[in-house]
């Protein structure tokens, strides 16, 4: 730590993130939906004004059900992804410090192939090439189009994860390996006893904040065909065929992943500064 | 062109007849134009958003350090919202939505856009990555020590100076490590501007596989394509960042 040994440093460490110089509270929330309400009103009085139709808002609460629909699909497809991820990211990132080279290179690879491929691209890859179902003895098991893209978006999740296991193993002081060596420990011992229960904290913000990525992600399934919020959104606007609605209608769309994203970035904020080494 | 390349496309005509690897990209000369034109405005597009994201990100964290406190919670508000909201989301609001009123009606009544869409995804995608890239500059302006600046202002510089020349220089070397990460993410993102039909390689890439019924084959040209552009950023990255550290100090 040269830069902590000096009186005059030349840099301070680099933490991202480490202080939000201001958040957003209850009030905020409060302000921005009577600027919004009165933002609505007037466009609202306008198109009353042009033609006996019903009212943004009121149109906007109509579809509200179908939307909420179509979101719980993309939770709950980023909740699978999830945990596909990184069910098969945990032990590809455990491969990719094995003693093996073999097994450390070819995890290696799959790992940065996988972490640096476009997303997209990748959800085309699985929408095209995996079957519509799959047969397994007499037993037909379908693959539904959300599933496809689930397993998808799985993949590069998996890769971030399995970068996220490397990195907090190797940012664990190596005094701890040694320390565990000398009271005879195996290395499977090690890992599990002594420096896999420390990563788990050291991992979970950023494990985190791969979650709020991958849920901003999950409207990209639309490209690809899947009934989700952004795709309903887009056939509710088609079927109103109104333009004064277009506006409204995305934003609301934006407010429904903002509320739920948001409190995720300030958990994984106040984890960080607790789990902070002082 | 001097160098004739023919030899070479016809390589992959006979991996077609031999194999039925069915690269059309390489031997269709249509098919090869089409894919060359895809590429470049990848490129094209990749290029124009990381100088403006990066751009965005330098005044932006120059904005957060202002004293005015209403720049700095409509900066933290764009940083949030954008963060926090899916950039399909926001591309089809900036394109559908807000460009449904920047149109010009022609006397023979067709409205055309004002804005392109390729400049609607440059836009969008500027600004999605800017707002990382201004959390990122933070960081590495708060790593810069108080005394520094200090000693910039008894110098009589002003307070845009005194970022220009001395906070940025250091801030600049130490944000690189996470700037980087955020612009390969950049260059992945840039390929949902296929949705609203820029045509960008995975773009035209479909209208390919949709000729050529070659799925399989242009899926794995795309992938190898994008892992060796973001290979090539993360190489070129990687150079500066080496010819831009301070000698003597290793960050922690």
């Amino acid at each position: 730590m040269i830069a902590n040994r000096s009186d005059f440093a030349v840099l301070k460490p680099f933490r991202l993130g480490a202080r939000g110089p201001f958040r957003f509270t209850i009030w905020h929330g409060v302000a921005l939906l009577a600027a919004l309400a009165i933002a609505v009103g007037i466009g609202e009085a306008q198109a009353q004004a042009a033609a006996g139709k019903p009212g943004i808002v009121e149109t906007i609460l109509k579809w509200t059900p179908l939307l909420a629909q179509g979101f719980a699909l993309n939770i709950a497809m980023s909740f699978m992804a999830m945990a596909i991820g990184t069910a098969v990211g945990v032990p590809l990132g455990l491969a990719q410090i094995s003693l093996l080279p073999p097994v450390r290179t070819g995890s290696w690879f799959v790992t940065q192939f996988f972490r640096n491929s476009p997303w997209l691209v990748l959800l085309f890859y699985c929408m095209l090439l995996l079957p519509f179902e799959l047969r397994i003895g007499n037993t037909i098991i379908p693959l539904p189009g959300w599933l496809k893209s689930t397993i998808g978006l799985s993949l590069p999740v998996m890769a971030n994860v399995s970068e996220l296991v490397r990195g907090a193993v190797r940012s664990i002081p190596f005094g701890q390996w040694e320390a565990a060596e000398s009271v005879a420990m195996s290395r499977r011992q090690t890992l599990t006893m002594v420096i896999l229960p420390q990563c788990i904290k050291r991992m979970t913000p950023p494990w985190m904040n791969l979650y709020a990525i991958l849920t901003v992600a999950t409207p990209l399934t639309s490209v690809v065909g899947v009934s989700e919020a952004m795709t309903l959104t887009g056939d509710i606007l088609s079927s109103e065929a109104r333009t004064e609605l277009l506006v409204p209608m995305y934003l609301y769309l934006l407010l429904w992943f903002f509320i739920y994203c948001y409190p995720i970035a300030r958990a994984t904020l106040a984890l960080e500064k607790r789990f902070a080494v002082k | 062109m001097a160098l004739d390349l023919q030899p070479i496309w016809d390589c992959f005509r006979v991996l077609n007849e031999t194999t039925g690897i069915k690269l059309t990209i390489f031997y269709d000369t249509f098919d090869r134009a089409r894919f060359f034109n895809g590429f470049l405005t990848s490129v094209r597009l990749m290029a124009v958003c990381l100088v403006a994201s990066v751009v965005i990100g330098v005044v932006g964290a120059w904005i957060q350090g202002s004293r005015l406190r209403v720049l700095r919670l409509v900066t933290q508000g764009y940083i949030q919202f954008f963060r926090n909201t899916p950039p399909l989301v926001q591309l089809y609001f900036f394109y559908f939505a807000l460009g449904s009123y920047l149109k010009i009606t022609s006397g023979n009544g067709i409205a055309t856009p004002i804005v392109s869409n390729f400049t609607w995804a440059a836009i969008c995608l500027s600004f999605y990555a800017g707002a990382f890239n201004v959390e990122i500059f933070r960081a590495g302006i708060e790593a810069v020590p108080r005394e520094t600046l200090e000693a910039a202002e008894s110098l009589g510089y002003s307070r845009l100076k005194a970022y220009a020349y001395v906070i940025l220089p250091l801030a600049f070397r130490i944000s690189l490590p996470a700037l980087n990460n955020n612009l390969v993410n950049l260059i992945k993102t840039t390929t949902i501007a296929y949705a609203i039909a820029v045509p960008e390689m995975l773009y035209v890439a479909n209208q390919i596989w949709s000729d050529e019924s070659n799925v399989p084959e242009m899926m794995n040209v795309l992938l190898i394509v994008y892992v060796s552009l973001v290979g090539l950023l993360v190489w070129v990255m990687g150079r500066w960042e080496r010819a831009l550290t301070i000698p003597g100090y290793s960050p922690v």
